[in-house]
């Protein structure tokens, strides 16, 4: 299968096999009009599959949501057909909107107008816990 | 201006200056008895704690204080739909200092940001009770005459217990504190407090269902209620509500100078027949709660 090279813009490299379409949903990529490609179940030599995606337009990437997601991930910048820069995303210190606190007995479920926020907590484990209740997120 | 939202908030220094200030005030009552003439405490209850509202507003009125504020929900604006936010904006036109108790976790954080006056969590939801922990610290300096070198045995309900979970992170912050951690197997205490409290600070503890197994070692016997709103199963709760009834008997080989705690409102878990024990400190305990509060309110008014 052949899916053409990107000129300018970026390949999100080495994503968990099967989270693809969340990193997908949650950079809302579905509201780009250029070209994006989502490739699932890719080989690979470290994890025997991966997911790739392809987005071809220098866009303003939410890198925090990336390195919530899935922190092994590869970024590759692309400008006139070359991979310009390459980094892994660092789980962010904090998440602002980005997911919702589960706990019914959280206060984020009925007051209004407040962010959800997630505090990095335990970075070696990625637990992240909300800013209100404590409690863990589980991803 | 400061708030006590979490036990966190405040440094080991602080503890032990508000531990230093309740001392005094428990040794010079009429010293302290117009320290806060003119001002107001609102005592916000979004769920009744009789017990605890009425500690608060004992603390302020012995400190010359005015109370206002309500003992639930359904008497108050919430109940027409108004958010926290809205209420404290509110509350803090009307009065100096808000104690606000909350069903829900976290909405005293939600206060603090809003608030013009300092806020004290008087309890939100299983989350935060800091002044209940303030209340045991004050009890243990005052019974034992230390914070630290201490054996402490918490019983009965570890999983759920905030007061437990509180106390063990306030006093890991001190040296050489061993727990015995005594639960039935369906309510030991949480991993994540283990991990990021007990072994994150080298803290050495051991974990039993017995409560007469290390009953010679303990410092400090604190006893908990196990909670029937926490459980989604009756049958659960009946069959593990009195796994624990610590009598005359089974302190036989605890020590003479044993001190027992209990956050109170007591059920079963003690026996009436170790209330007139001189090692029984739970309804000490309770007055030691105003005398820290008393320190509290002082602290947070920035009233020396």
């Amino acid at each position: 299968m052949n899916i053409d090279s990107i000129k300018n813009g970026f390949v999100i490299d080495h994503i968990q096999a099967g989270k693809a379409m969340e990193i997908y949903d949650k950079l809302n990529l579905n509201k780009l009009e250029c070209q994006v490609a989502i490739i699932t179940n890719a080989k690979s030599k470290k994890t025997g599959k991966k997911d790739i995606i392809k987005i071809d337009k220098n866009i303003d990437i939410d890198i925090d949501t990336l390195g919530f997601i899935d922190p092994g991930i590869t970024i590759n910048i692309v400008k006139d057909d070359k991979i310009v820069d390459k980094f892994h995303p660092e789980p962010p210190k904090e998440l602002k909107n980005i997911v919702k606190c589960q706990n019914p007995r959280c206060i984020t479920s009925i007051e209004k107008d407040l962010d959800h926020i997630f505090i990095l907590t335990d970075k070696e484990n990625q637990v992240y816990r909300c800013k209100y209740c404590e409690m863990s997120l589980k991803k | 201006m400061r708030n006590l939202i979490d036990i966190k908030d405040l440094s080991v220094e602080e503890i032990n200056n508000l531990i230093e200030v309740a001392k005094d005030i428990i040794a010079n009552r009429e010293k302290y008895s117009h320290k806060c003439d003119g001002k107001k405490l609102a005592t916000l209850f979004f769920e009744p704690s009789t017990r605890t509202r009425l500690s608060f507003e004992a603390a302020m009125m012995e400190l010359g204080g005015k109370v206002l504020g309500f003992s639930e929900a359904s008497s108050s604006s919430v109940s027409k739909g108004e958010s926290v936010a809205d209420t404290i904006r509110v509350v803090g036109c009307y009065s100096d200092i808000i104690v606000m108790r909350h069903p829900k976790e976290g909405a005293p954080f939600v206060a603090a940001q809003k608030s013009t006056v300092p806020i004290i969590n008087a309890g939100d939801g299983g989350h935060n009770h800091p002044t209940q922990t303030l209340t045991d610290l004050l009890t243990i300096q005052c019974e034992k005459n230390r914070l630290d070198n201490l054996t402490i045995g918490l019983c009965g309900d570890l999983k759920f217990g905030r007061t437990v979970h509180s106390l063990i992170t306030a006093m890991s912050r001190y040296k050489n504190i061993k727990f015995v951690l005594i639960s039935p197997k369906e309510l030991t205490i949480p991993e994540y407090i283990k991990k990021e409290v007990l072994d994150k600070n080298n803290i050495q503890y051991c974990e039993t269902n017995d409560i007469e197994e290390y009953m010679g070692e303990l410092d400090i016997l604190y006893m908990t209620r196990v909670q029937k709103e926490r459980f989604f199963n009756e049958a659960d709760y009946i069959r593990l509500k009195d796994y624990y009834i610590l009598n005359k008997e089974k302190l036989e080989k605890a020590k003479q100078d044993l001190c027992i705690m209990h956050p109170l409102p007591r059920v079963n878990e003690i026996s009436t027949d170790v209330d007139d024990d001189k090692r029984a400190c739970y309804f000490k305990q309770a007055e030691y709660g105003k005398f820290i509060r008393m320190a509290l309110i002082l602290k947070l008014l920035e009233i020396n």
